[in-house]
C-alpha cells in the first residue's frame, strides 16, 4: 500500500484533488464548526449558569425538580453515539434548514450533540470561583442576576475560554463526522476519497490539515485564556 | 444603634443539629469599635454573617436603627447591605478587575453612573492610600494593600457600619497594625460604626472600646475592653486573655520556705515603671517573680503576678508597698 501511496501518478492525482477540493473543504470545515460552536455556546452557557446557580445552595436556586430535569436531558444527549445521533436529528434538521443533508444542514447535530457538552464545560468553570468573592458580592448588595453577569461569569472567563477551545476542537472532530451523512468540509472528502475511493493519499493530506486546524485552534485558545487571566502576575 | 436580640442560629449536618450560636444579645452603639473575640468555632463568622443576614438565624432578631433587617424581602435587604459592608481575610476582590473596577464594583451594583463612580473610586484610593495601584490587579498586591482595596470597596456606598471578619488574620503584625490604624481612621473620621470579629486579642485591645467574648455560641463576657480584660471573669475570657494562666497551685509546690503574694494590676498606672525593681531598691525586698502574665493596655497594666518573698516580716512590707499603689490587688496565696 505504502509503495502505491506516493506513486508519482497517484501524487499528481491527490494534488490535482488537493487544488480543487480542499479550499472549499477547509472553508466548510471551519463554517460548520464556528457556526455549531456559536450556536453550541448560545445554548450550553444559559444552560451552564443554571447548573450552577440553581443549585440548592446556588445564588438563584430553581425548583428540584427543574435541575433534575436538566440534568436528565443533558446526560442522556451526551450518551447518544454522534452518528446515531446526526440520523436521529434528520427530522429536526429538515424542519430548521429545509433539507437534512448537506453541509449547513450538518450544523443542526452538531450543535444537538454539543450544546449539552458546553454546559458541563461552562458548568465546571463557573464552579471554580471562589465562593468567598460571590460572599463577598451579596454583602455588597447585589442581586442574583448582577451575581451571574458581574461576578460568575467575568471571574471565569480565563476557564471559560479554555473549555470554549476544548468545545471548538471537539466539535471540529464531530464535524469531520458529518461526512457520512454528506455535511461538508475536510471530513468528507477524507472519507469520499479515502474510503469510497481507495485514495489514501487525499485522506493523508485531509487528515493533516484537520490535525492543522486543531493546532490553530487550540494555540490561539491557550493563548487567549493565558491573556485574560489577570490572577497572573506580570 | 444596632440591637442583636436572642439570637440563634442552628445548622443541619450529616451528625445532627449544630448549634452555632445560643441566645447572642449585644447591643452596638453608633460610633463605636466593637471587638467580638473567640477561638475558632465559638461562632463569631455565623454572629457577624446574622447582621447582614448572609445567615438567616433561626431565631431571634437583628434590628439597625431600630429596622428588623430579618423581616426585609430580598430587594430591601440588598438596598440595606449599602449601609452594611464587609472585609474579610481572604479580601475577596475580584481576581480579574482592576483594582479602580473593584472600588467601582459596589457602586454599579447600586446603579452609580460611570463617571461618577471612578470619581469616588479615586477618592476612596486616596483614602486608603493607594492612588497609585488604581490600574494594578489584585494579584500584583501585597496581602496589605488587597486589604485597603477590600476597605475601600467596602466604603463606597457610604455605609454606617463596618464589618471586619478577621481582616487582618491573614496578615503580619505590621501590617496588621497599619490596617488597624486605617480603620480607626475611617472610625474617627467618618464614624462609621466598626464591628471587628477576632481571633486575636491584640486586635482587641489595639482598637476596640468594647469587646463581646464569644465561647461556644453564646456571649460569655461583654462591657468595656480594660473592664474585661483586667478582670476576666469566664473561663473562656481567662484562657483568651491569659493564655499562660499563673495558677497557683502549680508552682507553690516548687517554693518552700517563701510566702507567695499574688499581685493583681487591675488598671494600674504601672505600665511605664519598674514597680518591683523600686520596690528592691527603696525597700530593699527582693521578690521572686514566679509567675506573670500582665498586659500593658494605654499606659494601664492589667494582669497578674506571682510574687516569692522570704521572710515574714519581708513579705508583710511588701504587700505593704504594692498596695500603697492604686488599682493593684494583692493577696496572700495560701500554701
Amino acid at each position: 500500500m505504502l509503495e502505491n501511496l506516493f506513486a508519482s501518478d497517484a501524487v499528481a492525482e491527490a494534488f490535482e484533488i488537493v487544488k480543487t477540493e480542499f479550499p472549499l473543504g477547509l472553508w466548510e470545515t471551519f463554517y460548520v464548526t464556528v457556526l455549531a460552536t456559536a450556536f453550541a455556546i448560545i445554548l450550553g452557557l444559559p444552560l451552564g449558569v443554571m447548573l450552577v446557580a440553581g443549585e440548592k445552595n446556588g445564588v438563584m436556586p430553581l425548583p428540584k425538580s427543574l435541575m433534575h430535569f436538566l440534568n436528565v436531558v443533558i446526560n442522556l444527549l451526551r450518551s447518544v453515539p454522534f452518528l446515531i445521533l446526526m440520523i436521529m436529528a434528520f427530522p429536526l434538521a429538515r424542519a430548521i434548514v429545509g433539507t437534512a443533508v448537506g453541509t449547513t444542514a450538518s450544523i443542526v447535530p452538531l450543535v444537538i450533540a454539543s450544546f449539552p457538552f458546553v454546559a458541563r464545560l461552562v458548568e465546571s468553570s463557573l464552579r471554580e470561583v471562589n465562593p468567598n468573592i460571590i460572599e463577598a458580592a451579596q454583602s455588597m448588595g447585589a442581586s442574583p442576576l448582577q451575581i451571574i453577569v458581574k461576578v460568575m461569569i467575568p471571574e471565569s472567563v480565563p476557564s471559560l475560554i479554555s473549555n470554549a477551545t476544548i468545545a471548538i476542537t471537539t466539535i471540529l472532530s464531530y464535524s469531520a463526522m458529518s461526512g457520512i451523512i454528506g455535511g461538508g468540509g475536510l471530513g468528507k472528502i477524507a472519507i469520499n476519497y479515502g474510503y469510497y475511493r481507495y485514495k489514501y493519499l487525499v485522506m493523508l493530506l485531509a487528515v493533516i490539515l484537520l490535525i492543522a486546524l486543531v493546532q490553530i485552534f487550540q494555540s490561539v485558545g491557550t493563548r487567549l485564556a493565558t491573556k485574560a487571566d489577570k490572577r497572573l502576575k506580570r | 444603634m444596632i440591637e442583636i436580640k436572642n439570637l440563634s442560629k442552628a445548622f443541619q449536618t450529616a451528625d445532627g443539629t449544630v448549634e452555632a450560636l445560643k441566645n447572642v444579645s449585644l447591643t452596638i452603639n453608633d460610633g463605636d469599635i466593637y471587638g467580638i473575640i473567640g477561638m475558632s468555632g465559638a461562632g463569631k463568622s455565623t454572629l457577624v454573617r446574622c447582621i447582614n443576614m448572609l445567615e438567616r438565624p433561626t431565631q431571634g432578631s437583628v434590628l439597625i436603627d431600630g429596622c428588623d433587617i430579618g423581616s426585609l424581602n430580598g430587594a430591601q435587604l440588598r438596598e440595606k447591605r449599602r449601609n452594611i459592608t464587609m472585609i474579610f481575610q481572604g479580601f475577596n476582590l475580584l481576581m480579574q478587575r482592576t483594582c479602580l473596577k473593584n472600588v467601582c464594583f459596589p457602586l454599579e451594583l447600586a446603579g452609580v453612573g460611570k463617571h461618577e463612580a471612578k470619581a469616588r473610586a479615586y477618592e476612596l484610593l486616596e483614602t486608603v492610600g493607594l492612588p497609585d495601584k488604581a490600574n494594578a490587579y489584585p494579584a500584583q498586591l501585597s496581602g496589605g494593600q488587597q486589604q485597603r482595596i477590600a476597605i475601600a470597596r467596602a466604603l463606597a456606598t457610604n455605609p454606617k457600619v463596618l464589618l471586619c471578619d478577621e481582616a487582618t488574620s491573614a496578615l503580619d503584625p505590621n501590617t496588621t497594625h497599619s490596617i488597624l490604624g486605617l480603620i480607626k481612621d475611617i472610625n474617627e473620621k467618618l464614624g462609621i460604626t466598626v464591628i471587628i470579629i477576632t481571633h486575636q486579642m491584640s486586635v482587641v485591645e489595639e482598637i476596640c472600646g468594647k469587646v463581646a467574648i464569644l465561647d461556644g455560641g453564646s456571649v460569655v463576657e461583654e462591657g468595656a475592653v480594660s473592664e474585661v480584660f483586667s478582670a476576666p471573669k469566664s473561663d473562656a475570657a481567662k484562657r483568651l486573655v491569659f493564655p499562660e494562666s499563673c495558677e497557683a497551685d502549680e508552682i507553690i509546690t516548687h517554693t518552700k520556705g517563701e510566702k507567695v503574694i499574688r499581685v493583681v494590676f487591675n488598671g494600674a498606672k504601672a505600665a511605664s515603671t519598674p514597680l518591683i525593681s523600686k520596690m528592691a531598691m527603696e525597700k530593699n525586698i527582693t521578690a521572686n517573680i514566679m509567675a506573670a502574665s500582665t498586659k500593658s493596655i494605654g499606659d494601664k497594666a492589667y494582669g497578674n503576678m506571682l510574687l516569692g518573698i522570704s521572710g515574714e516580716e519581708q513579705m508583710k512590707q511588701a504587700v505593704e508597698y504594692l498596695r500603697s499603689v492604686p488599682d493593684i490587688i494583692v493577696e496572700e496565696v495560701e500554701d
